[in-house]
């Protein structure tokens, strides 16, 4: 009776991942092996090892490491600053709150902050630097991004030293481990997980950035998610799109794979 | 659970109540089927005055929607639900709603104003015999520039964008067709040539151009060629019109060798009820007089031959936007190349886009 009335329970779950999990994923799939035309091919697949799709996932790689490298460097510090300040709750508050707004809005200000007579270059030309390029660049590609994905770092960085333990500090210092020390051998294999989640919540979305590829970087930066876009929408090859997007899949699957298995060496690592 | 579900009934039985209260409202103000005309058109893309004193002059309701992409309105259209009763897509669009049997023929004893257009916008490529559309608007491609610095660049060859001294310079419309149209242009190509080599040797001479190329933009170009962001870009002349409006020291110019014509056009799709209403509606539209009024509305190039004679000289004959025939007849409307030349064309865009400085 239990086990029946949980089942029955369970289908409205099961149907969700089966509608939008499981039968997008094999869409796409499917999708993937057919030309403009709609005639059966693997052709799609061979041209995505051509050079111009390989740079293309190699710089898309590159790109979404940078990010989330950066994202990490900037918000593991301030996660950890966050768990000893006083008003806590107020703080993390105040660092989602701009994820409420709508991303196109926050690049269109960022176009207006970067351009050659926005504020940047007048704060820039004010000190004596002159005006630079800013916007169409790498570097604002890459600052922009970090500034949309750190709160999704910074989240679960924050969970993980808030579950931490503090006395477990204590008693490392008290051992004699240097401040160095106590961070390397204590902190952060206790709050792996945190960055393990930051990193996955970042890169994967990284990987396939496409708006800001074009309001930000002005098409210098082209990524998998601007090529999906591109024939999705324009050229209609929706078979050579979904070709790509099965890469993607992929690839994040990869991703998962490489974390979990590493998270289970922590757990070992701490066994002994 | 149960307040839930009766609050859900009675939202239901209100919103049933409604619709049936405003098609009684509807019906007894003489608004049925018959009575109204559906307008599918770009947002701000005619004089609400116009559609006003259509209103008056013929007792057809007007219910106007906008939209802003051919591919959601052609999106749209397929799926029907909405009885659209007049479009107007652009000429590529047109081509394939056409394949796609998605227009009605047009009755053309019933236009009978169709001799006002100007007869080098009739029976063109994408659509023989005007068979299923009228013009309503039509432009080029072209080069809004900065005359204060570019130094005695002027623009009259495509030749000039690859000059040194626009280092940086550049903004570019993120359209394969444009940017390829505008390689191919430049070496003395038909914009629609389909030859690979010609293909091959323009996407080689865009990467040449890539040290000046600032960026590669969608609509954000209008924005960023008025505050002066970079010196030159490469844009519709609708947009050009639009643009040199916010910014007057800016001009536009369509170099020699030739360019783009792009049309929109009026259609009857087949989610159409009221046919004869829509035939009216396009005749009405074609009539000197509104034609000319609405154009000094939108600001768009007029196909009207008979509407250019009212229009002020400033207007008509502004050659940045009425080019003279010599230049229109170097001009090329985009042949639909089928769905396998166009994948090329984007794949060799996105080349051009990943070749780094």
């Amino acid at each position: 009776m239990l086990n029946k009335s949980r089942s029955f329970y369970l289908i409205p779950y099961l149907a969700w991942i089966v509608l939008f999990v499981i039968a997008p994923i094999l869409l796409v799939a499917y999708y993937s092996l057919f030309n403009v035309e709609g005639s059966f091919t693997f052709d799609n697949y061979v041209k995505f090892f051509t050079p111009v799709y390989m740079r293309m996932t190699l710089s898309s790689f590159w790109y979404a490491f940078l990010i989330t490298a950066i994202s990490l460097l900037v918000a593991y510090p301030t996660a950890y600053l966050l768990t000893r300040t006083k008003h806590k709750q107020l703080w993390l508050l105040l660092i989602i709150l701009p994820s409420w707004i709508n991303l196109l809005l926050k690049a269109y200000a960022f176009i207006g902050l970067f351009g050659t007579y926005g504020l940047t270059n007048s704060v820039l030309e004010a000190i004596g630097i002159g005006k630079q390029q800013i916007l169409f660049t790498d570097f604002s590609f890459i600052f922009v991004s970090v500034y949309i994905f750190i709160p999704f770092m910074i989240l679960p960085i924050f969970n993980a030293l808030e579950e931490m333990n503090p006395s477990l500090v204590y008693a490392a210092r008290d051992l004699g481990a240097s401040a160095w020390m106590t961070f390397r051998r204590v902190i952060f294999p206790l709050t792996i997980s945190g960055v393990k989640a930051g990193c996955m919540a970042v890169f994967i979305p990284a990987l396939s950035l496409f708006m800001i590829t074009r309001l930000i970087a002005g098409n210098r930066v082209i990524t998998l998610g601007t090529a999906i876009e591109q024939h999705f929408l324009v050229t209609q090859d929706w078979g050579m799109g979904s070709t790509i997007a099965v890469f993607l899949i992929l690839a994040m699957a990869a991703m998962m794979l490489v974390t979990g298995n590493r998270k289970r060496g922590a757990a070992d690592a701490r066994k002994k | 659970m149960k307040q839930l579900v009766r609050m859900f009934a009675v939202v239901m039985i209100v919103s049933l109540g409604l619709m049936y209260f405003i098609s009684y409202l509807n019906s007894s103000a003489g608004y049925s089927g018959d009575n109204t005309l559906t307008i599918y058109n770009w947002g701000d893309y005619v004089d609400p005055e116009l559609l006003t004193r259509f209103e008056e002059e013929t007792g057809i309701k007007v219910i106007y929607q906008t939209f802003d992409s051919n591919e959601a309105m052609m999106t749209k259209i397929e799926q029907g639900g909405t009885t659209f009763d007049v479009s107007i897509p652009s000429e590529y669009a047109i081509s394939k709603m056409k394949e796609e049997d998605l227009l009605i023929k047009l009755d053309h004893s019933k236009i009978p104003n169709l001799k006002n257009i100007d007869p080098r916008f009739m029976n063109l490529s994408f659509d023989p015999d005007n068979a299923y559309s009228i013009p309503y608007f039509w432009g080029t491609v072209g080069i809004v520039y900065n005359p204060e610095l570019v130094g005695d660049l002027t623009f009259a060859s495509w030749n000039e964008l690859w000059d040194q001294s626009l280092r940086n310079q550049i903004l570019l419309l993120d359209g394969a067709r444009e940017v390829m149209g505008m390689g191919l242009n430049s070496l003395g190509y038909s914009l629609n040539d389909t030859e690979e080599a010609h293909l091959q040797e323009a996407k080689a001479k865009l990467q040449l151009l890539t040290p000046n190329v600032k960026a590669i933009v969608g609509d954000e170009i209008k924005l960023l060629l008025a505050n002066e962001e970079a010196a030159v870009g490469l844009v519709w002349s609708g947009d050009a019109s639009e643009i040199m409006g916010e910014n007057e020291k800016l001009d536009y110019v369509v170099p020699e060798e030739g360019s783009n014509l792009w049309f929109d056009n009026m259609v009857i799709p087949k989610t159409a009820k009221n046919i004869e209403g829509a035939h009216q509606f396009i005749n009405f539209m074609l009539d000197p007089e509104v034609a000319a009024q609405n154009t000094e509305y939108v600001g768009y190039s007029s196909p009207n031959q008979a509407a250019m004679a009212l229009l002020p000289e400033e207007i008509s004959g502004d050659e940045r936007f009425y080019p003279d025939e010599e230049l229109t007849s170097r001009l090329e409307v985009y042949d639909n190349l089928g769905k396998r030349m166009l994948a090329h064309y984007n794949e060799l865009f996105l080349e051009f886009k990943m070749h780094r400085k």
